[in-house]
């Protein structure tokens, strides 16, 4: 067991000037073989890796990273956890989730900053008031703490919202969920990683997997850029690339892949301490502690991995900003980026077997991946360790596409996709 | 942002254009027979190519015509233009990881 963090660790290493901290984990090479192997280094990989030998007792477990740790989507998104989402499986899933958040740098020993401050979802017009609140009536039949502002309500909740939205997009009134809000996303990948090297997951970074070795329908191994690697069991945890993957396994995927675009502004004292999102007009903003605003934009309309999107989705949001946040109208943005994700038709993430047997895949998050981490990889490590789904990831098979028994959530989604 | 060919206004930028995904994409010929796997791979199967994606645009804010497009979904680059119902040109094959 490596370095508790706490309070005495942080006071007896300021005094030897931060010059002994050890390595928060192990970078070894990979060994031929391996109980299960997790393809994919972000928050979700590295939960799935953390639960295996957490609750499983899996710990001969690798994963396997084809750059670095978290610099996939966990390190490109903009950092928003909720769980208000429509329909019982949906809403089964993301709270599932929101509980281990609420006590995940406990668990982990990590500071991943969780931070509650409240998620607003706007309504801009009649049809939009009605979606809204049935999604509050759905949220709280399931337990989920939501309520509904009317108009003033928000403008007392965030001040810096012009409710006449310049005319274009009046807000009307919106949904509350005060147990939503922000964590740091590096950390979550960092915290994750240090604590599922410590139960003894081999984490192992550029290394990408090329191909499969399958026989009588059964996974073998993997290959990778450092060799081959036997496996028992392989999850397959790879974002936006999932089809590239899927391909090379043999089976084709109902996703398509797309660049989300976000962007952060200077750094300025703090002026929104809330998230506050709308799905009609592809934005989304809160303030990170360094002050900087983060904003979300939209998905590019045609396939593409180029890690950039296009620039009229960019024009787009920053106008919807502009308008709804005329405070922000002279604010200089500082950059903006794009990760490639991997969009359901239902707007459902695919947890659970492949047609390969002991491949499993964990993909299809589409624009809202970040918030579901922990309980993503809690129940993709129940489906990979004992072969059969958790009961919350069940419906969110492979199989819904075949039967029609689609989990459309394309309403709480916060962009059109 | 795409500059695409269409083959009939030229070369104009990709707010004017739509997107209809995949091309080439058969309807099946005796639908009642289908099983269900087949109609789950008709109806929501995505080839989803790193790579060479042979895709269908339409020019809605211009002629308002349907053609193809092999594109690179990686470097962005667009190979060829082709009529609807043409067979797609032969391309030599580009696989990313």
């Amino acid at each position: 067991m490596r370095t508790r963090y706490n309070v005495f660790s942080l006071a007896r290493n300021a005094m030897r000037h931060h010059a002994d901290w050890p390595k928060a984990w192990r970078s070894p090479e990979p060994k031929p073989a391996y109980d299960a192997v997790i393809v994919g280094g972000g928050g979700h990989g590295l939960a799935t890796a953390y639960y295996l030998a957490k609750e499983h007792r899996l710990t001969d477990v690798a994963v396997l990273e084809r750059g670095w740790l978290g610099g996939g989507n966990t390190g490109r998104n903009t950092t928003i956890v909720r769980s208000n989402y429509l329909w019982d499986e949906s809403a089964a899933l993301y709270e599932h989730a929101m509980k281990l958040w609420e006590g995940l740098s406990q668990d982990l020993n990590y500071n991943v900053m969780f931070s509650q401050r409240g998620v607003l979802n706007l309504a801009h017009n009649q049809h939009d008031l009605r979606e809204v609140s049935r999604r509050v009536n759905a949220n709280r039949l399931n337990g989920i703490d939501s309520e509904f502002l009317d108009a003033k309500g928000v403008k007392d909740y965030c001040p810096v919202i012009d409710l006449r939205g310049g005319g274009r997009y009046p807000v009307l009134g919106a949904s509350l969920q005060r147990r939503g809000g922000t964590a740091r996303h590096d950390a979550v990948a960092w915290g994750y990683a240090r604590a599922a090297d410590a139960l003894g997951v081999d984490i192992i970074q550029e290394c990408p997997v090329e191909g499969f070795r399958i026989s009588n329908g059964r996974i073998q191994g993997v290959q990778t850029g450092k060799g081959y690697i036997e496996a028992k069991k392989v999850g397959l945890v790879p974002a936006g690339h999932a089809s590239v993957l899927a391909e090379r396994a043999g089976f084709r995927l109902p996703v398509t892949s797309v660049p989300l675009q976000a962007l952060v502004s200077e750094p300025v004292k703090p002026v929104i301490d809330c998230v506050v999102m709308s799905g009609a007009v592809h934005a989304y903003v809160s303030q990170s502690d360094k002050g900087e605003l983060v904003i979300g934009a939209g998905v590019d309309k045609y396939v593409g991995y180029g890690q950039r999107g296009s620039i009229p989705v960019t024009e787009e949001t920053i106008a919807a900003v502009c308008e709804l946040f005329p405070i922000f109208r002279r604010m200089r943005m500082l950059r903006n980026w794009g990760g490639i994700v991997d969009t359901c038709p239902d707007a459902s993430p695919i947890i659970g077997k492949t047609p390969v047997e002991g491949l499993y895949i964990n993909c299809g998050w589409g624009t809202g991946g970040f918030k579901a981490t922990p309980g993503s990889g809690h129940v993709f490590a129940h489906t990979i360790a004992t072969d059969r789904p958790h009961a919350i990831n069940a419906p969110f098979g492979l199989e819904r596409f075949r039967t029609g028994y689609l989990i459309d959530e394309h309403g709480a989604a916060a962009v059109a996709h | 942002m795409l500059l695409i060919d269409c083959p009939h206004c030229g070369p104009r930028a990709e707010v004017e254009f739509s997107y209809g995904n995949e091309a080439h994409i058969a309807r099946p010929l005796e639908p009642e027979a289908l099983s269900d796997e087949a109609w789950a791979d008709y109806l929501f199967m995505k080839t989803n190519r790193k790579g060479i994606m042979l895709e269908r645009w339409v020019h809605s804010h211009g002629c308002r015509r349907w053609f193809n497009v092999a594109r690179d979904t990686l470097t962005y680059e667009i190979l060829a233009v082709y009529p609807m119902g043409a067979a797609p040109p032969a391309l030599p094959e580009r696989n990313y990881l």
